[in-house]
């Protein structure tokens, strides 16, 4: 059975996490007095909340980096309606509540590694896709899935320019997607998802490259080729359809080596960024046989 | 008494201004980034941060000390002083640029940082860029002129067409799409170079 390697015992409440950094911050020999500790500190310490809702790549806000926290509360998210469609057995168009209101709802703690090398840990809630996949009825045509992001330029206003082409839109391989990894989230720390980190509902594979994690779904399609997905569409020589982190195999403008990881300040430096993002356990079967450098 | 003209109203003011006063002003990006350091004030990612705004500067500062020569040309403003005083502001920021990528963002790790300089293409650019000011910043002296004669000088010299064209091109190509601030940087770069061919062709 599949276990995550960071589980609910791991979380570390948010008021006693600040005072966890600064007792850490104190130096070695805080974190020499407890072996747990030491662990925390070089596993899952999570990101703090402010930072994962301050340094956001969501392009329909605009490119840089603090454009998603300034434009999108712009954004209204009720009410959101969900289209389902393809090779399903129950397609039609659902509000949010109809669709994945009877879903219970759990925390998993991922990492999370950006194409652009850098990371967070992030205390996501959600549940996994393959739930609302029975729920949808995936029929046996059915090889991939594909995901697409609202389009409302007037209250998105990264979407006024042409930068890529809207919808975003990504995808998976059908057994991607039924993996226990694989999320739909709501929520980050018990919160309500902040509209810039992809409000109301977003995909989380943890073992890929940020981008595929789509934000703010409006449209969910069960296909039987591979889709069309918007960085292979941008720019097929840099980014593949299975993006998953690797770090052997490097992006054609940067190393995947290493990885910065965000809420370390100055000197914290880099870690080394680990096969499949650390979950190779878990998902490296799906990919035997594939040569990964190819298929990147 | 007769009204002097606007233009050379400035330059005359502007013989005035010491060159270590255009230096001094010149540092006060660099000291107001460095507060926004201590300040916590450089976002979540600091470190990258601080590489973006220095490397900015850098480029920034070249191109102004090639908007001298032209502003001399078409507006009769002699600012032609200070065009040393920029360029080396802007060397310095490039190297500050180079070093936070090597010691804060790299952090020292000589491996991908060996790659990355021959194997990155953006990063290649940024670097031939960098490199070709070495030589522009240790003739940057008076008696240098004399030493390799003002020809030859003037022939070096105009490695820095080529290195503000560099520099806008490493920033371009480091973007994920196109970007209209970085594409303004390197259309101003292909002008301000443009027009020295140009001026060659019509002598």
């Amino acid at each position: 059975m599949w276990k995550p390697d960071l589980t609910r015992a791991d979380v570390t409440p948010k008021s006693a996490f600040l005072n966890r950094r600064q007792i850490l911050a104190g130096g070695a020999a805080a974190m020499a007095m407890s072996p747990g500790a030491l662990q925390a500190s070089e596993e899952l310490e999570p990101t703090e909340l402010k930072l994962i809702r301050t340094y956001n790549n969501f392009y329909e806000f605009g490119t840089g980096k603090d454009d998603p926290a300034k434009y999108a509360h712009m954004l209204t998210t009720s009410p959101w309606s969900i289209t389902v469609d393809g090779l399903v057995d129950n397609p039609g168009t659902y509000d949010i509540a109809e669709l994945i209101g009877d879903i219970p709802t759990e925390e998993r703690i991922y990492r999370f590694r950006c194409v652009e090398a850098w990371s967070m840990v992030i205390p996501w809630n959600g549940f996994e896709l393959n739930k609302l996949l029975a729920k949808i009825g995936v029929q046996d045509t059915a090889r991939y899935i594909r995901f697409e992001t609202l389009v409302r330029p007037q209250e998105m206003p990264g979407q006024q320019r042409g930068i890529i082409e809207w919808p975003y839109r990504e995808g998976l391989r059908l057994d991607e997607a039924m993996h226990p990894l694989t999320l739909i989230a709501t929520g980050i720390y018990g919160e309500p998802m902040a509209n810039q980190n992809g409000a109301p509902l977003r995909l989380v594979v943890p073992w890929k490259y940020g981008f595929k994690s789509i934000k703010s779904i409006v449209r969910i399609s069960l296909v039987a080729d591979e889709p069309q997905t918007t960085w292979v569409m941008q720019n097929a020589r840099e980014y593949g359809f299975y993006a998953n982190v690797n770090p052997n195999v490097s992006h054609p403008r940067w190393s995947q080596a290493s990885e910065r990881v965000i809420g370390g300040g100055f000197f914290a430096g880099r870690i080394d960024t680990l096969m499949f993002n650390g979950y190779e356990d878990q998902v490296a079967s799906l990919y035997e046989g594939m040569d990964l450098a190819e298929h990147f | 008494m007769p009204a002097v003209p606007f233009t050379q109203h400035i330059s005359q003011n502007a013989r005035r201004v010491p060159e270590w006063l255009v230096y001094t002003l010149g540092v006060i990006p660099f000291f107001w980034i460095f507060w926004l350091c201590l300040d916590g004030r450089l976002g979540p990612e600091p470190v990258k941060e601080l590489e973006h705004r220095l490397g900015l500067l850098g480029l920034q500062f070249l191109l102004a000390s090639l908007m001298i020569t032209p502003l001399m040309r078409y507006g009769r403003i002699n600012l032609i002083k200070f065009r040393r005083t920029l360029g080396l502001l802007g060397f310095t920021y490039v190297l500050l640029h180079f070093l936070t990528w090597m010691i804060l963002d790299l952090a020292l790790r000589w491996d991908e940082i060996g790659a990355d300089l021959v194997k990155r293409p953006y990063i290649v650019v940024g670097f031939v860029a960098f490199l070709l000011l070495i030589p522009l910043v240790a003739t940057s002296w008076q008696g240098a002129i004399r030493r390799i004669g003002p020809k030859a000088w003037g022939r070096l010299h105009r490695l820095s067409y080529v290195v503000v064209i560099l520099g806008a091109v490493h920033f371009v190509m480091q973007e994920k799409v196109w970007e209209r601030e970085s594409l303004l940087y390197l259309y101003l770069a292909l002008g301000l170079v443009a027009m020295r061919v140009l001026w060659v062709k019509r002598l």
